[in-house]
C-alpha cells in the first residue's frame, strides 16, 4: 500500500473515531442550561435520558419534556408516577376545556434551589408560559427526591373539580339591538336610539418604570348595556400630542347598567414629567349583551407571596351554569382618600366550572402596596361556546 | 357655437353645465331690461307642476332655465309659450329664465314647495328617566314629496301614547319650516309612542321611560346547605318604579376570610347572590351610588 493511501486511511479513521466519541458524549451528557434557565436542557434524543445528577437537572428534564409537550415522557420522570394519573397530569399541564392553558406553551423557566439534602430538595420554579393573551408566569415550589441513583420530581397529584351532575336554573336576561335596514329612503331621524351614557368617574396618572400609566374607573350610568373603551392622549409642551393609547384588555368592555369597571392605559415609553395634560375620551356603543354568567369574587385578601411580592388573592366562583373558559381578573386599588392608585389584571389559566371555586392572584406593585386601603375586583369572562 | 362646444366633450355633463353657465353669464352681461320684452314666467310655481313661459316676438331663440339644482337649454320659436315640465322644477327656490336671440333677456320666478308629503321627526332622548321636566323633545320638519322644506305654516299634531294607554296630544304650527315641543316624562316606566302627524302623513318614534336610580335598597339573607343566599327586596326607584332588569347590584361580605363581592344583575326585580357561610360577617349592598342596609351575621 502506498504511503499516501495509508495516511489517508489513518486520517479518516481518526476523524471517524473522534466524531463517534463526540456523539457518544453528546448522547450521554445532558445540557447544562436547566440549572438556571430552561432553554437548552434535556437529552439530545428522546428516550435517551441520562440519570439526573442534581435536583435542578431532574426538574430541567421534566420541564423540557413539558415544553416539548411530551406528556408521557414527563410523567415517566416523576418519583411518584404511580400516584399521579397520567391523564390528569397531562390535563393539568396541557390544559383542557378551552381554558387558557390549552392555548399556552412553556417557553422557559428559572430554577432557584430553596434547600437541599442528600436525598431531598426543594426548588422554586418560575415557569414562563407563552399564551394567547401574552406571557404568564407561574411560580411553583417543587420537591425533588433522590433514589435509585437519580433525582426525580415529586409531583402533587392534580385534583380537578368534579362538577356533580345538576340542573342550575338560569333566567337569561339579554338585550338585543334592533336596527332598521339602511337604504336610500331611510328616514332622517329614524335612528334615534342614543348611545349608552357612560362616565369616567376617576382618573389618575402615575410614573411607572420610566413610563406613564393612566388609570381609573368608568361607570355605565344608563339602563342598557354598553360596550366601552377608554382612550387617553398625552399632551406635552406646546399642546402637542405625545402619544395616544387605549385601555385594550385592561377594562371590562361590556358594562351592564350601573356597573363599574377599572381601566388602565400604559404608555411605557413616555415619562410622566414630559406630560403636561391628559385628554381622556370614553367611547360607548350599544351592544347586544347577556347578564350571565355571574362570577363572585370571594375571600379577597392582601398577602405577600412566596417571592415577597404583595398580592391580592381570592377565589372566583361561577354562580351560573355555564363554563367560563378564560376568566380575566381586573382589580382597582384605592388609597385612604378613595382615589384609584393602581389597576392590576391577570388571566386565570383554568376554566371556571359552575359552582366551583378557582383561585386567582394579582400583583400590587411595591410603590403602591403600602398605600392600598381598599380594592375592587371585576371579572371579565370569555366563553368559547358563547356567541 | 354652443353645439360645437357641446360636442367637444359630449360625455361630460359637468363640463356641459359649466359651459352653459358660462354662456349664460356672457348672455346676461348683454341682457338689459331696456332692450324690450323678455320671457314672462309665472311669478310663483309649485314644485313639480308643469307650467309655461310666454315669449314675445318672432323668430328663433335660445331658452335657458336655471334653478338651484337644474339647468336646461333649448331652441325655441319666439311668440309661443315654452312648456316646462314639472320635473324640471323639483327643487324649491329662485329660478331664472333667459331668452337669447340678438340679445339676451331674463326673468326670475320662484318655485315653492308642494304640500307636506313627509315629516322628518327628531325625538330625543331615546331613554329618559321618569318625572323629568322638559325631558322629551320632538322636532319636526315637514317636507314635500321632492324633499323641499315646507316653509308655509303647517299644523303638526304631536301625540304621546304611553304603554298603559294614557295619551295626550298637542297641535303645533310650524314656523319657518320647524315645529317642536318639549314635554315632561311620565310617571311610570315603559315605552312612549311619540307620533307626529299632519294630514295623512305621520311618523312614529319610540322613547323609553326608565326608572331612576334605586332607592331604599334592602336585602335579606337566607342560610342554605351551600352557604348563604343574599337577595334584595324588589328594587325600585324613589317613585316606586321597578329598576330595569340587568342593573348591577353589588353584594359585599366581609368576614374573617376577607372580602367577598358579587356583582349580580337584577332579574325580575330582584338581585340575588350566593356566598359562603361565615360565623360572623357583615353583608352590605350597593347599586351605583346608592347603598343599602348592611346586615350583621352572627351565630
Amino acid at each position: 500500500m502506498p504511503k499516501a493511501t495509508l495516511m489517508k486511511s489513518i486520517v479518516s479513521l481518526v476523524i471517524f473515531a473522534i466524531t463517534a466519541g463526540l456523539v457518544a458524549i453528546g448522547l450521554a451528557t445532558p445540557g447544562h442550561g436547566g440549572g438556571t434557565l430552561g432553554i437548552t436542557s434535556g437529552s439530545a434524543l428522546p428516550g435517551l435520558k441520562p440519570a439526573a445528577a442534581t435536583p435542578e437537572q431532574a426538574l430541567g428534564y421534566l420541564l423540557t419534556d413539558v415544553r416539548r409537550q411530551d406528556w408521557r415522557g414527563a410523567h415517566s420522570q416523576l418519583a411518584n408516577a404511580s400516584e399521579v394519573d397520567e391523564v390528569q397530569f397531562t390535563k393539568e399541564l396541557a390544559g383542557s376545556g378551552g381554558n387558557l392553558r390549552s392555548l399556552s406553551n412553556l417557553q422557559r423557566w428559572e430554577l432557584n434551589p430553596l434547600h437541599e439534602t442528600n436525598d431531598d430538595a426543594q426548588i422554586r420554579a418560575t415557569l414562563h408560559w407563552a399564551t394567547a393573551v401574552g406571557q404568564i408566569d407561574e411560580v411553583r415550589d417543587v420537591r425533588v427526591v433522590h433514589g435509585e441513583g437519580t433525582w426525580k420530581v415529586v409531583w402533587p397529584p392534580p385534583h380537578f373539580p368534579n362538577v356533580p351532575e345538576q340542573i342550575i336554573p338560569v333566567n337569561y336576561l339579554r338585550w338585543d339591538l334592533v336596527t332598521s335596514e339602511a337604504g336610500a329612503d331611510e328616514d332622517w331621524g329614524g335612528r334615534n336610539v342614543d348611545a349608552p351614557r357612560v362616565r369616567i368617574i376617576s382618573m389618575n396618572a402615575v410614573d411607572y418604570q420610566g413610563g406613564s400609566v393612566v388609570m381609573g374607573e368608568v361607570v355605565n350610568e344608563d339602563t342598557v348595556p354598553a360596550f366601552v373603551n377608554v382612550n387617553a392622549v398625552l399632551i406635552g409642551d406646546q399642546d402637542h400630542a405625545i402619544d395616544e393609547e387605549s385601555s385594550f384588555d385592561k377594562i371590562a368592555h361590556v358594562l351592564l347598567p350601573k356597573q363599574v369597571s377599572p381601566y388602565r392605559i400604559d404608555f411605557p415609553h413616555v415619562a410622566l414629567q414630559q406630560v403636561k395634560n391628559v385628554h381622556m375620551d370614553v367611547k360607548a356603543t350599544l351592544v347586544p349583551a347577556s347578564a350571565d354568567p355571574v362570577i363572585g369574587v370571594m375571600d379577597q385578601k392582601r398577602e405577600t407571596d412566596a417571592l415577597g411580592r404583595s398580592v391580592l388573592h381570592g377565589t372566583l366562583l361561577n354562580e351560573s351554569g355555564q363554563v367560563v373558559n378564560m376568566p380575566h381578573v381586573i382589580a382597582s386599588f384605592y388609597d385612604n382618600n378613595g382615589r384609584v392608585i393602581w389597576v392590576s389584571d391577570g388571566y386565570v389559566d383554568h376554566a371556571l366550572y359552575p359552582q366551583t371555586p378557582e383561585p386567582f392572584a394579582v400583583q400590587i406593585p411595591r410603590m403602591v402596596a403600602d398605600k392600598v386601603e381598599n380594592y375592587h375586583v371585576v371579572v371579565n369572562e370569555y366563553s368559547i361556546t358563547r356567541q | 357655437m354652443w353645439s360645437s362646444m357641446n360636442t367637444a366633450s359630449p360625455g361630460s355633463s359637468t363640463f356641459r353645465t359649466l359651459l352653459l353657465l358660462l354662456g349664460l353669464v356672457a348672455c346676461l352681461t348683454q341682457a338689459s331690461p331696456a332692450q324690450g320684452e323678455g320671457p314672462r314666467p309665472p311669478a310663483v310655481v309649485v314644485a313639480g307642476t308643469d307650467f309655461s313661459v310666454s315669449t314675445p316676438g318672432s323668430g328663433k331663440a335660445t331658452f335657458y332655465l336655471v334653478g338651484p339644482s337644474h339647468s336646461s337649454k333649448q331652441q325655441i320659436d319666439l311668440g309661443q309659450g315654452i312648456y316646462i315640465k314639472g320635473d324640471e322644477v323639483l327643487s324649491a327656490g329662485r329660478y331664472l329664465v333667459v331668452l337669447c336671440a340678438q340679445t339676451c333677456q331674463s326673468a326670475a320666478f320662484y318655485v315653492t314647495p308642494a304640500g307636506p308629503a313627509s315629516l322628518t321627526f327628531l325625538a330625543h332622548p331615546s331613554r329618559v328617566p321618569v318625572r323629568q321636566d322638559n325631558a322629551i323633545s320632538g322636532v319636526v320638519f315637514p317636507l314635500d314629496k321632492f324633499r323641499n322644506l315646507v316653509l308655509a305654516p303647517v299644523t303638526i299634531n304631536f301625540k304621546l301614547t304611553a304603554d298603559r294607554g294614557d295619551s295626550s296630544s298637542r297641535l303645533v304650527r310650524t314656523k319657518d319650516g320647524v315645529a317642536w315641543l318639549r314635554v315632561r316624562s311620565g310617571n311610570v316606566t315603559g315605552t312612549v309612542q311619540l307620533v307626529a302627524s299632519t294630514g295623512d302623513v305621520s311618523v312614529r318614534r319610540v322613547v323609553r321611560q326608565v326608572a331612576s336610580d334605586p332607592c331604599n335598597l334592602r336585602i335579606k339573607v337566607e342560610r342554605t346547605a351551600k352557604g348563604i343566599v343574599v337577595e334584595t327586596e324588589p328594587v325600585r326607584d324613589c317613585s316606586g318604579n321597578t329598576v330595569p332588569d340587568g342593573t348591577i347590584v353589588t353584594f359585599t361580605k366581609i368576614d374573617g376570610a376577607g372580602k367577598s363581592t358579587v356583582d349580580a344583575p337584577i332579574k325580575q326585580g330582584i338581585a340575588r347572590a350566593q356566598m359562603s357561610a361565615a360565623r360572623q360577617a357583615v353583608i352590605s349592598v350597593a347599586s351605583g351610588v346608592v347603598m343599602g342596609n348592611p346586615i350583621r351575621l352572627s351565630e
